[in-house]
């Protein structure tokens, strides 16, 4: 009896080896793990962007890698990283470790993609990250290249970038405040959440907000997640700022927004409200969230090139909402990663990342250039800039988001002019016009 | 500035009030440390939204359906969780945090991790010497007061309320002059759950909800009855207050340290127990006892 039971258990133990062992090494799949908050929006658009990339690569038979074609295999990871990075750190190495993946597009919160991006290095994983701005994540690949030479950026820009996208949406709606309501110089309250990625962008608006003419009245730091910021906004009315920079990622864009809005804080608010850029942001804020201006990746009525159109159309169709910037997991996956493999004719890290590093493509948002430092080194990060990726300046108007920036025919510096299809003119909110019209 | 930082000192501070109120009357009568009593607030406010968003509710309606059910709730958690493992202080906190942990979890599974509001029962502001306040603001407000009035009239001018202090100040004794302890916790339990029921009620329109939204109030509310005096419900009243008026002079007094304003309303009460341990009503209380 004893031995029939100890054959018993070893046979389940091979059984059970068998089973973990054989998709690993039977099976003609490219794995690529999703990694993201799969309970909030941006996790929900990693999944949807790399479900609809999936779906589209699939149903033309995979990905040729040299003479035969592999289909893609997506695995969820939950980062739970709102709430824990610690999970995060856990859900990356799972799909190393358990679910060995080939490679790994998400994650948002930069503290956590830092954390995550670690454990993919430390595994040669190429991982494009799709939601974190922290310019750290990219200069860890120039300063230590054999480490971190399989991470990329996927979207969005650097915060160094994202800054300088928000001045010029500043100084647009600047000038229409100085023109429309005769104001001769804006007054400038910085509003940023308590969080990393938003650290080096105060730092930067602190500095340059003075060169454009205008001047900040002050800065404050509401926690992320604060759900009542009455206060915060008594204080900025008693600075006497005419215009919010709103530096948001989290749920605080939501009660900022709408309690500003509900109180009629006679300033605009221009910046990044990562909230405001959701379809539900209007019905979350009651409709006081309206005429709120966000840098947006995406609008329906918007098209950056001939990709735009269809890929949000069908994005809509399928989920029933508008993407936001972390479905870019989809360009990452059919513009990024599938060509690159193909041209590589294998699904190995490096072979993949050095074909990678120096392909230009068009993705739904612009052109995709991965940058390199001054002195030649590799940065895998997005080029920012007319003709490669700009973003959108987007203002809730009447309940819809409008693109509103860049202009029609907007320039920067010597490059050619930009025009994109859809954008509308920025409106003042009309409780401000009649403050300062008074 | 001065009005502005006493304006939103009693909104914030009436917030904290609302909660700490409830959750100091069942530990001042069963010594019960309910850490759920946030949860059951957030439980409410979806009930709120749940019946104003997807049934199209009344306010008004949903109010009352969020106070019933809550409070029903809690009755049945009392019953099943807490009531048999009541003589071990240390399981029924970790039984609370349990049912607040699994209060999350279902919400986080129905409603996603959405951000998502309810409108004002009264839209709109007034003016008060320049400072802004909303409608909804001023309710709250109101609220913490009559609430404080009706439980103090509850427990001074009632029957039942006769039994909660009796079952206070001497449980063994309530019971072998007959009454019945359980039962008068149970009930206790419920008013305690009710009063986050109404919480949510006034506080749902001012706030943004998600499956975590019970974490934050937790530690303020948790602050405000340490600092006030464990039980003593006077004591949550006059902690919710002082944290409320600290909280908001952080915000106007160093700007970029806004997202401090919990720690340093945490140090206050650190600070206030090296002085006090007791916390500020905590001796009187039991000389009241």
């Amino acid at each position: 009896m004893k031995k029939i039971t100890f054959g018993l258990s070893v046979l389940f133990i091979i059984f059970c080896a068998a089973t973990i062992s054989i998709p690993a090494w039977g099976a003609d799949v490219i794995k690529i793990g999703v990694i993201g908050p799969m309970n909030f929006l941006q996790g929900k658009g990693h999944w949807n962007g790399a479900l609809m990339a999936q779906e589209e690569i699939n149903a033309k038979g995979g990905i040729q890698v040299g003479d035969k074609k592999m289909k893609i295999k997506l695995v969820k990871a939950d980062s739970n990283e709102f709430m824990n990075v610690t999970d995060a750190t856990n859900a990356m190495e799972r799909l190393m470790t358990q679910d060995k993946v080939d490679f790994v597009v998400g994650g948002f919160r930069s503290e956590a993609v830092l954390a995550m991006q670690d454990i993919a290095m430390d595994y040669k994983k190429v991982f494009i990250g799709c939601g974190a701005a922290h310019p750290e994540l990219c200069t860890r690949v120039a300063k230590d290249y054999d480490r971190y030479k399989y991470f990329f950026r996927g979207t969005p820009f650097h915060s160094g970038n994202l800054v300088k996208t928000c001045f010029i949406q500043m100084a647009t709606v600047g000038a229409i405040l100085k023109k429309e309501l005769g104001l001769p110089k804006i007054k400038v309250a910085i509003v940023a959440e308590k969080a990393m990625w938003a650290d080096p962008m105060i730092k930067a608006a602190e500095g340059f907000i003075p060169k454009m003419g205008m001047e900040v009245v002050g800065v404050w730091r509401p926690s992320a997640t604060a759900t009542d910021v009455t206060a915060e906004l008594s204080a900025t009315q008693r600075s006497g700022a005419q215009m919010i920079f709103t530096i948001f990622s989290s749920s605080v864009g939501i009660p900022f927004a709408r309690q500003a809005g509900e109180l009629k804080v006679p300033a605009v608010q221009v910046g990044i409200n990562v909230e405001a850029q959701k379809d539900g942001f209007y019905e979350a804020t009651q409709g006081y969230g309206n005429y709120v201006e966000t840098l947006n990746t995406y609008c329906r009525s918007v098209e950056f090139n001939e990709l735009t159109k269809p890929f949000i159309d069908t994005y809509v169709a399928k989920y029933g909402e508008t993407p936001t910037y972390t479905a870019d997991t989809y360009a990452a996956i059919v513009y990024g990663l599938a060509p690159s493999i193909e041209k590589a004719g294998t699904i190995d890290s490096d072979k993949v990342l050095s074909v990678l590093e120096d392909s230009v493509y068009k993705t739904p948002s612009g052109v995709v250039k991965y940058t390199k430092t001054k002195d030649g080194k590799h940065l895998h990060d997005l080029t920012w800039g007319p003709g490669y990726t700009t973003s959108l300046g987007a203002q809730w108007q009447d309940g819809k988001l409008m693109g509103t920036w860049p202009t029609p025919h907007w320039k920067y510096k010597d490059s050619p002019e930009v025009n994109y299809k859809g954008i509308v003119p920025y409106k003042i909110p009309p409780w401000v016009i009649d403050y300062y019209k008074k | 500035m001065i009005l502005d930082i006493l304006m939103n000192g009693l909104i914030t501070g009436s917030t904290y009030a609302l909660l700490a109120i409830g959750f100091s009357l069942i530990f001042g009568v069963a010594r019960i440390v309910n850490i759920a009593h946030t949860a059951f607030y957030m439980v409410a406010s979806y009930i709120i939204y749940f019946c104003i968003q997807k049934l199209g509710l009344h306010p008004l309606w949903a109010s009352l359906v969020a106070v019933i059910v809550v409070t029903l709730a809690g009755l049945v958690s009392y019953k099943f969780f807490i009531d048999p493992i009541r003589e071990h202080e240390g399981a029924v906190l970790i039984a609370t945090i349990a049912l607040a942990m699994a209060m999350q979890e279902i919400l986080l599974l129905i409603f996603k991790g959405d951000y998502l509001t309810v409108p004002s029962l009264i839209s709109g502001y007034l003016s008060i010497f320049g400072v802004k306040v909303f409608y909804q603001q001023i309710l709250t407000f109101g609220m913490a007061l009559l609430i404080l009035a009706a439980l103090w009239a509850l427990l001074m001018k009632t029957r039942l309320g006769l039994a909660i202090r009796s079952t206070a100040e001497d449980r063994e004794v309530a019971n072998l002059m007959g009454m019945d302890e359980s039962r008068v916790a149970m009930m206790t339990m419920g008013i305690s759950v009710g009063l986050a029921g109404l919480t949510g009620v006034v506080i749902v329109p001012l706030t943004t909800l998600s499956p975590f939204m019970w974490m934050n109030p937790l530690v303020m509310m948790m602050a405000v009855v340490v600092l006030g005096g464990l039980g003593s419900i006077k004591g949550s009243f006059v902690g919710a207050y002082i944290l409320g008026f600290a909280v908001t002079l952080v915000v106007f007094l160093i700007p970029m340290g806004a997202y401090l304003k919990d720690s340093v309303a945490l140090s206050i009460m650190i600070l206030v127990l090296i002085i006090r341990p007791e916390g500020l009503f905590g001796v009187r209380f039991e000389e009241e006892r």
